[in-house]
Formats: structure tokens, sequence, C-alpha cells
């Protein structure tokens, strides 16, 4: 583990090494006459160190991965057969303590001789692991280079033989998204499945009644562990309502006035400014929400008598609308800007004004565009996290009024799982139920979005 | 013949007659148009002012100059000059003794106790250091300036109202007194703050920096741009020049699409899941970070560099397949180096979104208290955004101005990030 690095130093040298002795040896086969070589020398070179290094790579990731499960595994069936038959939470406890005596950290109670023994040979399996580890990596890396330094003539093909290996990196960097979707779906929804497996699907999706808390002892008061999520989905609705009611007017009217009044030295330099609006860290949106907009409102408020809570919807939604208006307002400008000059040439032949040409003519034809800016707004919006958990508030009510704390899925999320939990408690697992919802609302809203913005740019085009 | 003319000179003043009320809702129109433009750089502006005028002071803290006599009995009894001796001994005591002296009237526990809490915990280490670089010092007086508590760094920078009722002030009225002393006997001074950029994160507002959460930032970035550019240039590289047109390659497309748009909190589930609970990586660990905001990252940069590609124009591929390159040494030797610049500046757009984030790392648990500055990808700690968002959470009045700081420092990261990049952009920006 941590010799890691020195390994891969020691990799990337033979490969190195074997760089240079395939390229000698493309010269040497050569007698001289370079011009019998089917490829260049250095990609003989190229040849015998990829073949050098790649399996040993895959190898040592493959390792890295797989040793420490395998450790475990090994250490688990060799502990006394009471402790090794505990329940899987109070094994992985045991599992902490042996981890930590192989660490050599201070363990909170003195351990018992099992625990001790566990712990040594826990640190001789993992001894016995590097070495292996570096036997078979370096031993790989010295036979690949060796098989490919013996198979270097004249008439070999290594050009198309490193291209095929290169194009086979490439094809599986290309790869990655998709595996990185396949690993949101699969982590969410296995624990999500033994979420629902304690929880009804029908009590999460239309349950009133959210508190995740559950009793530690059956004579508790207060923690029946509730988990009907509508309270977050209406606070997450209320928040991106408020937050749209802000963002569309200001984001839409400053990208038709960009667009078509400004002068081309006011859009310079006010179009960049705009988006530096979406630059600006959530946390630091979240920290002014809750510092100067929250309390600015709850005074305001106060003035004309109303009761406003220091955690409103209001202001959360308010700062999340001044966040969102670059979004709404750079994709509605492209949209605009797409609308055929020749339309408007012929509302103003027609005698149009210039705004009745933008209200009657120009909106009308971007507007499958501007619904597919507000679509994927929206879905930034119901993603957006710091802002919430910074301003919103943790109460989960059912309520329509913007002046009470209302929490979101977002808020939830973090809550659940930030601070130290057990990981199978159906209190952490909700909270990848609520990342399982809200991952496939975001994407839907972006499928659609995109569908409909790609339909309306085939219009014009 | 009058008939046609009649018809004319009525839809004239028809028009006519329309006209003040479309003017009129012209101007309305435009006036709501620069409204909004000016609603949004309004915002940006009290956002700015907000910040800075909250988070300017921070770089300035008081600091109170004692006189302290430096007791061999108390540092070193034994006259070893023992380095290990030396670092165990009660600084502390020494501190309060200069204090006592400065005010030799105050008695009482309540009060003595009071007069040591102007001086902040971190004394005793300042007068250690001292020490220890320079044992001579031991037996003579050393004048020690010292980081002031934060109550009295508030109370000087004017957050501690002076005439509110004593009840309600963090400074009781034999502080201010003293203080007030300490002013006259010129004392009190205002320096640059060291100790928020050397220090690690502190329960005592004086004491704590950003050190720590900087170098956490700075390894989980270095961790995500290592991994984020050579895997996104070779996908662009792929996708852009030798994927065919299929199913599959569709599909590659749009994942990466709808993954730029998935929000950044379902990647700390991604992370927490994958990373820490079936790889078992160490929690709150630049690696882990970096890993989760490699995945987050990756579309925005493939898109970039996808970009580039595609405006280096065909000519060029062209040309280097007629003298006879295979498609590979043609992508590979030309059109990639005209495409690099571009794929840079997509780049470092990419990392200023990745040291912004903040959800998936608290996921991860980055968002432990840790006030050790990390010296490695394995080691636990925190970056500049959660930082950030646990002083925001911390009840103590100075820890306003701090965040707010730290909050500068970070934009000044963003900008400085930014403006590479258009930089970059405008050095090397080809048009073909």
């Amino acid at each position: 583990m941590t010799q890691t690095p020195l390994l891969i130093v020691l990799l990337l040298t033979l490969s190195s090494l074997a760089y240079h002795f395939g390229r000698k040896r493309a010269f040497a086969v050569s007698a001289g006459r370079i011009r019998t070589l089917h490829s260049l020398p250095a990609y003989y070179g190229l040849y015998a160190a990829l073949w050098a290094v790649i399996p040993a790579l895959l190898v040592l990731g493959l390792w890295l991965g797989f040793e420490d499960t395998v450790i475990t595994r090994l250490v688990v069936g060799s502990l006394p057969p009471e402790i090794a038959s505990l329940a899987p939470s109070r094994l992985n406890l045991v599992l902490n303590d042996i981890r930590n005596l192989v660490v050599g950290n201070i363990v909170s109670s003195e351990p018992d001789a099992a625990i001790i023994a566990a712990a040594d040979r826990y640190r001789e399996l993992r001894g016995v692991s590097t070495v292996a580890l570096f036997a078979v990596t370096l031993g790989l890396a010295t036979i690949g280079g060796w098989l490919a330094y013996g198979r270097i003539r004249p008439e070999q093909r290594s050009r198309n033989a490193v291209e095929r290996i290169v194009m086979g990196i490439l094809i599986a960097c290309s790869t990655i998204a998709i595996l990185t979707t396949v690993g949101i779906v699969l982590s969410v929804l296995f624990e999500s499945i033994r979420f629902f497996q304690a929880v009804p699907v029908t009590e999460f999706l239309f349950g009133l009644d959210w508190s995740p808390q559950i009793a530690i002892r059956a004579d508790q008061a207060g923690s029946s562990g509730a988990f009907g999520a509508v309270p977050l989905f209406a606070g997450t609705m209320l928040i991106t309502l408020i937050a749209m009611s802000v963002a569309v007017p200001i984001g839409l009217m400053s990208a038709i006035y960009l667009a078509e009044y400004a002068s081309s030295r006011v859009r310079a330099t006010a179009k960049p400014l705009l988006e530096v609006l979406a630059g600006i860290p959530t946390v630091v949106y979240g920290f002014f929400a809750a510092l100067t907009v929250a309390p600015f409102i709850r005074n305001s408020g106060g003035l004309f008598g109303l009761d406003i809570a220091s955690e409103s919807a209001l202001a959360a939604g308010l700062v999340m609308g001044v966040m969102i208006i670059p979004f709404v307002s750079s994709l509605s400008d492209d949209v605009i800007n797409a609308v055929p000059q020749s339309l408007r040439d012929g509302a103003y032949g027609m005698g149009a004004t210039q705004s009745e040409t933008i209200r009657r003519v120009i909106f009308p034809a971007a507007l499958p565009g501007i619904v597919g800016a507000v679509l994927l707004a929206v879905s930034r919006a119901i993603g957006e996290t710091m802002i919430v958990v910074m301003a919103a508030g943790l109460a989960a009510k059912l309520t329509a009024n913007p002046f009470e704390a209302v929490t979101t899925v977002t808020v939830q999320i973090v809550t659940l799982l930030v601070g130290d939990q057990e990981f199978d408690s159906p209190k952490t697992l909700a909270a990848f139920a609520l990342g399982l919802v809200l991952f496939f609302v975001t994407l839907a809203l972006n499928v659609l979005a995109l569908y409909i913005v790609r339909k309306y740019r085939e219009q014009y085009e | 013949m009058s008939e046609p003319a009649q018809t004319e000179r009525d839809s004239f003043a028809r028009v006519e007659a329309g006209m003040k009320r479309r003017r009129a809702a012209e101007r309305r129109f435009r006036f709501f148009g620069k409204c909004a433009v000016g609603l949004g750089l309004g915002f940006l502006v009290i956002l700015f002012v907000s910040i800075v005028g909250n988070g300017y002071s921070a770089f300035w803290q008081t600091r109170i100059t004692l006189d302290v006599a430096i007791d061999e009995a108390i540092v070193d009894p034994a006259g070893t000059r023992d380095p290990a001796v030396l670092r165990a001994a009660d600084y502390g005591a020494l501190i309060k003794q200069s204090l006592r002296e400065m005010f030799p009237d105050v008695s009482g526990r309540r009060n003595r106790f009071a007069l040591y809490g102007l001086v902040s915990n971190g004394a005793n280490f300042d007068l250690r250091d001292r020490v220890l670089a320079d044992p001579s010092l031991i037996g003579g007086k050393l004048s020690l300036s010292v980081a002031a508590d934060d109550d009295v760094d508030m109370l000087m920078k004017g957050h501690i109202d002076r005439d509110a009722p004593e009840a309600d002030r963090r400074i009781k009225d034999n502080q201010l007194a003293w203080i007030d002393a300490l002013e006259a006997d010129d004392r009190l001074h205002s320096a640059f703050n060291l100790d928020f950029f050397g220090n690690g994160d502190s329960r005592d507002p004086e004491l704590a920096g950003i050190r720590g959460a900087l170098m956490g930032s700075i390894y989980t970035l270095f961790v995500t741009l290592g991994l984020s550019f050579p895997l996104a240039v070779a996908a662009a590289v792929y996708l852009e020049e030798f994927a065919p047109k299929n199913r599959w390659t569709d599909l590659i497309e749009v994942n990466i699409n709808n993954l730029a748009a998935v929000p950044s909190i379902v990647f700390g589930l991604l992370g927490l899941a994958v990373f820490i609970n079936f790889f078992t990586l160490p929690r709150s660990a630049p690696i882990v970070g970096g890993l989760v905001l490699t995945l987050m990252t990756l579309p925005t940069i493939i898109i970039a560099s996808r970009a580039a590609l595609k405006s280096v124009p065909p000519s060029i591929r062209e040309g280097a397949l007629g003298v006879g390159a295979s498609p590979m040494q043609a992508v590979m030797y030309h059109v990639l180096p005209l495409a690099l610049p571009g794929m840079l500046t997509g780049t470092i757009i990419g990392m200023a979104q990745a040291l912004g984030e903040t959800a998936p790392l608290l996921m991860i648990g980055m968002v432990a208290f840790i006030a050790d500055v990390p010296t490695g990808v394995f080691d636990p700690s925190t970056a500049l955004p959660v930082q950030i968002y646990l002083w925001a959470d911390s009840p103590e009045r100075a820890y306003v101005e701090k965040t707010s700081a730290a909050i500068i420092v970070l934009l000044l990261f963003l900008a400085a990030m930014n403006a590479l990049a258009v930089l970059l952009r405008r050095r090397f920006e080809r048009r073909w």
C-alpha cells in the first residue's frame, strides 16, 4: 500500500529499459539498413515498453482493489468462532479494532488475546501480500518485456501493434462515462433496495411524515422513524419555485436585452459579468444567504408585522434564484441568437416595433429552446445542495408558506450521511433512496430539456 | 378617386393614434430589460461587497506585546537545556505571570481568569517556539508579541459594542479597562495575520487558519488533475477522431451529456458507496475527494476537449495522411498538439469547478475537524470550501470574518484560474 509509488516507479523504470533495448534491437536486426524495418525504430521500443508495463499495471490495480477485502476475509476466517459468528455490525467493530491495532492507533478498550493474534495475522498477511505483489508485477513486467523483445524482427508490424494497444486504451477511457453512470445507478439502487426492504416504497413516496431518527431502545419516545418523503419533495418544490420566479424573469429579460438591444460594448462586459454569478461556489452563496439575506428578510418582514423564520424558504430560494440567473440567461441568449434574422426583418417590414417583434415573433420562435433552458435550470435548482443546507433548515414541514423553514431532499441526504453512522441502518440507507429519486428526477428533466432543445434546433438549420 | 385616399388617410390616422401607446410599450420593455441586467449585476455587487466588507479585516489581527520573564525555575529547573524538558515546560504560567505583573492589583480567581482570557491560548506555543529556537533566552526577559483573544480582536475591530449592557457583551467591564490600559501603554497593535495563512483549523478563532484546508484542496486538485486530464483527452480523442457512428458511441455521448448535469451530491453518494465502502479507501482523504471530483469534472473536460479537436481543420489531418502518416500518427503528432491549448483551457475551467465544489466532499467525510496540515493524499483533511462551510456554522462572531476571508481567498484562486484560462485562450487561439 505505502510502497505503491515505489512499485510504480520501478515498473516505469523497467518499461523505459524495455523501450531502450527494444529500440536498440530494432537497429540490430535491421543490420544497418533501417529501410528494411516495417516501422520506425521507436515503435519497436514502444512495443516492448507497453508489453512490459500494461499487464503489470492491470494486475497492480486489481490487486490493490481486492487486497483489503481478501485479507479481511482471511482474518475473519481465522478468528475464534465466538467472534466470527457475531452479527455483522459487531464484527465490523472488532475489525476496526484490529485495523487500529495494526496501524498502531490507541484502541478504546484493552484488546483481548484473540484480537491481538488477529492483528498479528493481519499484519503478517499484509506483509506477504506486499512481497507477493512486488514479485508478481515485476516478474510480469520482465516477462512481458522479454517476450516482446524476442519478437522484434524487421518485418514485424510493431507500429500497428502499438496503435492497436493505444486504441484500446482510448476506448477504455471513453467508456469511463458509462462506468460512472452504471456506478451511480448501482450504488444508489443497491442501498435503496435494502432501504425498501425495511420501509415500503409506498410509504416512502406517499407518506406525509418525515422523522428519520430511529429509537435505539424500544421505550424511547419520539423516535419512531417515519420515512414519508412528501414533505421533502414539497420543500424542494417550494424552494425551486421561488428560485425560478427570481431566475426566469430576470434571466430571460436580460438575455433579451443583451441579445436584441444592448450595444456590442455593453454586451461584451455585461455578459461575462453575469456569468461570474455561475462561477461562484455554491458554499459562498450559502454563506451569503445565511449571513446577509436571511436576516435582511427577517427584519424587513418584521417591519410589516410578519413573523419570518430565520431559516426561511424565501431566503434560500432567492439566493438560489440569483445563482441560476446566468444559466437561464446564457442558454436563452443562445436560442434567441439562433432565431434567423429573416424573421426579425419580416416583422420590421410589417411595421412592428422592436419590442413587438420580440414579443410576437422572436419569443414564440425561441420558446421551445427557452423551455429547455428553464427545465435545465429547474434540474440545477433541485440538485443544488449547499445553499439549502446552509440557509433552508432541517424541519420537515408540509407547508406552502415561503416564510417558514422547509427542508429539501439534498439537505436530508447531507444530514443523514454526515457524521458517524453505521452503514446499514434505514436512516443512512434513506439517504440513498433520496439520492435515487434525485438522480432520476434530474435525469428525466435533462433528457427532456436536451430533447426539446435539439428538436428546436433542427427547425432552423 | 377620393375613396382610396380617404382610407389611406384613415389607416395612417389609426396607426398614428396607436403610436403613442406602442412607443410607451417599447420604452417600458426596454426599461425592464435594463432593470433585469441591472438587478443581475446588482446582486453580484452586493455579494462581493458583503463578503469583502465582512472579510477584509480578518487579514489583520490584534496582537498584545508582553514582557515575559523566562524563569529558569519554571522552564528548566534542572538546568539541562534538554529540548524534551524545554518542550514540556509550562509556558502558560510564564504568560500568566507577565500579565499579573502588568496588572498587579487584579485579585480573585475569576478576575485573574478574565485577565488571562485577554491573550490567546496560542501564546504558550509562540513562547515555547522562541525558547526552543534560542535557549539562551532562559533567565532573561523577552518582549513577546502574542495574538490577542478573539473577543479582544472583535472589540478592537468594532464588532463588539462598548456601550451595550455588560451582560450582553462578551468583553466585561474589567476587561475593557485592562484593554484601555494596554492601549494607553502602546502594547496593543494590529499586524498582518500570518496565523491565518500558516495554521490549520482551530477551535480558537484567533488561531484558526486556512493552511490545512488549502493544502487539502491542493492535494485533492492534484489527484483530480492527474486523473481527469489524461482520461478526458483520451476519451475525447477517441470519440472525436476514431469512433464509428453507432449505437455504442451514441450511448457514450448521451451519457457524457447527462453526467454533466447530474447533481454533484449524487457523485458524493457514488464515492461513499464505491470508493469508501467497496474499495475501503480511507475516509476524509484527498485521494477519495480527488477521485470523486475526477468523475464529476470528466464530462466538462471531455466536452471542451472535443470542441478543441473539432476546431482543428480537416486539412491538417488530410495533409498528414497525404504524406503517409497513419490515422493514429496524424492525430497524435498533428491534430492533438494544435488542440492542446483548447483542452488545457477546458481543464482549468473544470479544475476551478472542482475547487469550488463542496457537497460531494461532505459525503465522503472531508468535513471532520482536522487541526493538522495534511502531508499527503492519504492524510485526513478538509478542503477550502468545506472549511468555509464548517466555519459558517460556528457560533463565534470572529468566525464570520474568518469565513469571509476564506471565501476571499477561494474567490481569488478561482479568479486566477479563470484568468489563466482566458490568457491561454488569447495566447494560443488560432483562427483557421
